[in-house]
Formats: C-alpha cells, sequence, structure tokens
C-alpha cells in the first residue's frame, strides 16, 4: 500500500467522520474542500485528474443545484401546504387512508423533487397531517422518512446518487426512467403495505373513533399545520409551482431525445418558478441564493477529488476483485447487495463514488443496480448508515430513545426483501428490452 | 379523590367520557400527555443521513418537535373543553410508560383505553405503553373502550375457521 493510498484514505475518513459527527456544527465543506486541495498539493492526485474530476462532477452539482432551488421554491409557492391538505381531504379521517396518501405524495415528492425535498420539506407536512386528523403520526412520518430513500430509484434528478451514476448509465433520461419504473412501483407497493402491517395497531386507533368527538382539536390543529408551511409569507397558490414542475419533467423527456444536458431544463425551471415568485414577492433573492446550498455543492465537488485520489492510488485494484461483471441476475444482486452494504458502512454517497470507476464500462445494468443498493440500502437504519448511527447512538447515549430497536427491526425486515424484489425487477426489464 | 385521564391521539375522548361518567363530583380529575411520539426523532435521523446537507434551521425534527408540542398542548386543551368540569392538565416527559406509572403513584383512579389490535379477540387489545400500564400501574385502573359502538357489547367470538390472530391487517 502507498503512502499516496493511505493519505487519500486518511483525507476521506477525516472528510466522512466530519461530514457524520458534524462537530461544533462546522460545515462539512469547511473540512472536505481544504483537504481536496491538499491531497492535489501533496501531488496525491495529480492536479489534471483532480481537475478532470471536477469538470465531470460540474453537470451533476449544476443539476443538483437547480433541483434543489426548485424544491425549495415549491415550498414557498404553498405546494406542499396544499399537498397536506389534500392528503387530510381524501383521507376523510382515516389513519389507513392517510397513509396511503401519504406514501403516494411521498414516492412522486421524492421522484421529482429529490429525497432532500421529502425529507427535510415533506416530513414536517406529514406530521401536521396526521396531527390534523387525530391520527397518531408514526405510521405515517416513518413511510415519509422510508419513502425518500426507496422511491428515490425512479429519475436521475430522484436522488444524488442517480445524479453521480447517470452519466455512467450511458442511457438517456427516458430509459433510464423506463428501466427503474417496475422496481419503483414494486417498492413503493411494498412500503405501503410493510408499514401498514408493521404499524396496524397505531393505524387503527384513530379509525374507529367518532369523528364527531376528535374535531375540537381542528381548529388548534390548524393552527399547527401552519408552523408546518408559511404563516409568514402571503398566501400563495401552488398551481403555479405545480404547473412549473410537470413542464420541467417533460422538458427532461425532450432534452433527452434532443440530445441536451437535462441540467439546463432543471435550471430553466428553478429561474422561471424564481422568477415568479420574486414578482409575487414571496421569496427574496437572498432566500433563492441560500437555498442553492452552496456548501453543500462544494462539499460534493471536494468529495468526489477525494473519492478520485482512493481509486486512483490504488483501492480500485483492491475492491476490483470483489465486485462482479455482467448483468447476469447473480452479478446484479451481487453489485446491489455489496452496494447497500458499503451504502450502510460509510454513507450512500461515498459508496456510490467508490462503486462507479469498477463498474463503469460494463453496461447500465450493474450501475442501476448498485443504486438500488445505495438507495434502498439506508432504510436499514433509520439514518442512512451504520456510522451515522454509532454517532448519535454514543451522542444520545443519555436520552431515552423508545421504539428504535422497533425501527431496526422494521428495516431489517423490509430492506433486504425491497433489494431482491427491486434487482428482480430490474433485471427482468434488462432482460426483456435487451440490456442497457 | 384523584382522578388521572390518559389522553392520547384517536383514544382519548373514551377516556374523557369515562371519567366525566365516573369520577365523583368532588375529585379532582387530572389530564395527563405524553410530550412526543417518535416523529420528530424519526424525521431528525432521516436528515442526518443526508450526508453533506447539515445547516442550522433545515432539520425538520426540530420543527417537527415544535408542532408535536403545540399539537398536545391542543389536544389536552380539546379534552379539557370535552371534560366540562374543572380539570387540571400535564404532559410527561421520557418514557411514556414509565412517566405513567411514576404520575399514577398518588393516584385513586386512572383511566386509559384499549389501544391494541380491537378486531380480535386475544391478549393484544392493549399497545405496548397500555399494556405496561396496566400491568404495574400502583392504583386502580378504569380500562375503557375508544369506540362506543363496542363499549356495551361483547365482541363476538371468532367463526369456526377464521383466520389466525396473526393474519392480515385490516388495512394492508
Amino acid at each position: 500500500m502507498s503512502l499516496g493510498l493511505l493519505a487519500a484514505i486518511a483525507a476521506l475518513v477525516l472528510v466522512l467522520a466530519v461530514a457524520i459527527a458534524r462537530p461544533r456544527n462546522i460545515p462539512e465543506a469547511a473540512v472536505a474542500v481544504p483537504l481536496a486541495l491538499a491531497l492535489v498539493a501533496l501531488r496525491v492526485l495529480p492536479a489534471a485528474d483532480a481537475w478532470a474530476e471536477l469538470r465531470s462532477l460540474a453537470p451533476v452539482v449544476a443539476f443538483l443545484a437547480a433541483i434543489l432551488v426548485l424544491g425549495q421554491l415549491c415550498e414557498d409557492e404553498g405546494l406542499f401546504a396544499a399537498a397536506g391538505g389534500g392528503m387530510a381531504r381524501w383521507s376523510a379521517g382515516s389513519p389507513t387512508r392517510l397513509l396511503t396518501a401519504v406514501v403516494a405524495i411521498a414516492a412522486v415528492t421524492t421522484a421529482v423533487l429529490s429525497l432532500d425535498a421529502t425529507v427535510v420539506l415533506l416530513t414536517p407536512v406529514v406530521f401536521a397531517t396526521a396531527a390534523r386528523i387525530g391520527a397518531r403520526s408514526r405510521p405515517h412520518v416513518y413511510a415519509c422518512t422510508h419513502l425518500a430513500n426507496s422511491a428515490s430509484l425512479l429519475l436521475p434528478v430522484s436522488n444524488l446518487t442517480n445524479l453521480l451514476a447517470f452519466r455512467a448509465t450511458g442511457l438517456g433520461f427516458v430509459r433510464f426512467a423506463g428501466l427503474m419504473a417496475l422496481p419503483w412501483v414494486l417498492l413503493v407497493v411494498l412500503e405501503r403495505l410493510a408499514v401498514g402491517r408493521y404499524f396496524r395497531t397505531d393505524l387503527a386507533m384513530a379509525s374507529g373513533v367518532d369523528v364527531t368527538a376528535v374535531r375540537p382539536t381542528a381548529p388548534a390543529a390548524a393552527g399547527v399545520r401552519g408552523d408546518a408551511t408559511s404563516e409568514r409569507r402571503p398566501a400563495a397558490a401552488p398551481g403555479v409551482a405545480a404547473a412549473v414542475v410537470g413542464v420541467t419533467l417533460v422538458g427532461f423527456v425532450v432534452a433527452s431525445t434532443m440530445g441536451v444536458d437535462p441540467a439546463w431544463v432543471a435550471a430553466a425551471g428553478a429561474l422561471g418558478l424564481a422568477g415568479h415568485a420574486l414578482v409575487r414577492r414571496r421569496v427574496t433573492a437572498g432566500t433563492v441564493g441560500r437555498s442553492l446550498n452552496l456548501p453543500f455543492l462544494a462539499f460534493v465537488l471536494a468529495l468526489g477529488v477525494v473519492v478520485r485520489a482512493v481509486i486512483d492510488t490504488g483501492l480500485s485494484t483492491a475492491v476490483g476483485a470483489l465486485v462482479p461483471r455482467g448483468s447476469s441476475y447473480g452479478a446484479l444482486l451481487l453489485v446491489a447487495v455489496v452496494a447497500a452494504v458499503l451504502a450502510n458502512v460509510v454513507n450512500n454517497l461515498p459508496a456510490i463514488l467508490l462503486l462507479l470507476p469498477l463498474l463503469a464500462g460494463h453496461g447500465a445494468g450493474p450501475v442501476l443496480a448498485a443504486l438500488i443498493g445505495v438507495n434502498v440500502g439506508p432504510n436499514l437504519t433509520y439514518v442512512g448508515s451504520l456510522a451515522t448511527l454509532l454517532w448519535r447512538r454514543i451522542a444520545r447515549a443519555h436520552d431515552s430513545e423508545p421504539g428504535l430497536a422497533e425501527y431496526h427491526l422494521f428495516g431489517a425486515l423490509t430492506v433486504p426483501a425491497s433489494i431482491v424484489v427491486a434487482t428482480s425487477a430490474l433485471w427482468a426489464g434488462l432482460a426483456l428490452t435487451g440490456g442497457g | 379523590m384523584a382522578v388521572l385521564v390518559w389522553v392520547a391521539e384517536g383514544t382519548w375522548p373514551a377516556c374523557v367520557d369515562a371519567a366525566a361518567q365516573w369520577a365523583p363530583p368532588a375529585a379532582e380529575v387530572a389530564l395527563l400527555a405524553a410530550a412526543a411520539g417518535q416523529g420528530a426523532d424519526t424525521a431528525h435521523g432521516a436528515f442526518a443521513g443526508l450526508l453533506g446537507r447539515g445547516r442550522a434551521g433545515r432539520d425538520p425534527g426540530a420543527r417537527i418537535a415544535a408542532m408535536e408540542v403545540a399539537a398536545v398542548a391542543a389536544m389536552l386543551d380539546a379534552a379539557q373543553a370535552r371534560l366540562t368540569r374543572p380539570s387540571t392538565s400535564r404532559t410527561l416527559t421520557g418514557r411514556p410508560e414509565r412517566a405513567l406509572v411514576e404520575a399514577a403513584a398518588g393516584a385513586d383512579l386512572l383511566v386509559l383505553a384499549r389501544d391494541g389490535d380491537l378486531e380480535r379477540l386475544g391478549p393484544h387489545s392493549l399497545g405496548p405503553v397500555t399494556r405496561f400500564v396496566v400491568d404495574h400501574a400502583p392504583c386502580p385502573v378504569l380500562l375503557v373502550w375508544p369506540r362506543r359502538p363496542t363499549t356495551t357489547t361483547l365482541p363476538p367470538p371468532p367463526a369456526p375457521g377464521a383466520p389466525a390472530p396473526s393474519g392480515p391487517p385490516p388495512g394492508a
């Protein structure tokens, strides 16, 4: 093992440790960027290679920025609050019907606006909606956070991991979505059934209660809902936001067939909606700029450079032998399992960055299987990876954490089944349509 | 006489009605609710799992925690309004089952509702928290049905050949 590889691995460990533990709330990029620069300065990674990595990541990061802005603008325009109102009406007071609505909305939100939007923007609305109808919110919040991972397979924009891997698949936007559609649908149905079964007593609780008896909570709960949305902004009509998102989706398809990078479409959608919201004074240029989350974008670039250094200095030869080649059912399943394990040990971003160079050049199948692993795998623990979980357990050892074992049991039951189901569906799709 | 009423989502109206019916007019009625479910923890965990996004003010767990406090307060207000007699209300912190047993130490009656699987006969009609409280409560317990139609009728026995209690849930 060369000195360069040791230095690169040490840098990666440090970057991940700070990103996971976040001591003193230091921004992740504040450590990752200097370490990436140091690896280049120490010639562990040649500057030309680092530059090539940055250039290949640039469209991904631009795409990510556009999607982050689009999601926040949808929140500012009241789209998520409207979704909460719609879910409450459709549920008709039944926690079970609300769960179905939450699963549907969370799956679509994750696919179209990415898992960040589901976790950060939709989850509070889901809680508020459950509180509003007097239901126990546990199953609904849990389903929402679970779907942020498992429903992030469908589109290249649904998860940063997909954006990173999109180019390596060699697929267009439509073909990517086509191959992931069946795994996605099956996973969403599986989550609905699993949460419905696992939390059935919580879900049964309000359904039998005299609805008139619950009504007194409605005015107070409506105030609760205001917290979830935006009491400080003027009332917004979410129709424009929904239309812009729809047009952007169609734009992805059109751009993909015309050979235009879909990142441009995402940027156009974000700019269009930002312009609309700015004119209506529902947002300011400052809030739009903050929703770009520049430190996060810098972190992604720096992480890419550090991982590239780890791979180039020799890890690829060491790990390459562990990753199977080809698109046979066994190979795809093994790739998905390896990816899921890696995602649980570190986190899914470094996991997919480490796996991509090893899988590239073997067709779309193995890359898509790896995405199933890194996207679904984090549901095993409720915090995305064992590293995060260990840190949180240590940090909160003295707090009471009721029900954590229950959550982990649920993850342990659903994740292996989800990976097998999704990989089988992917394999069938590849076999039916003649490979990647 | 001190009467405690456990106020939880879905079951509190039945508990409040039972307290109104059974607590003597001179009894001091106290309504108790747990501080929070696990929505905030779950959301916080999901956010922690998003590598690199860490930024103050974005954590959905914090927003949900604030909403949980408001939702519990709203539920207690609604319960007090429904009781239509003087009462006090309190939010318990910590593990709800232990907090409730400790709170019941000085009480003369604790009103609870069945909150488990009410569809089938068997030992599962109590959820884990209620089960613990019923097992360890230091005072007499009044256990009520959360659904009015079934409070006066015994659930029918299962038909011959009916599925075992581990069958699929009604909503799945």
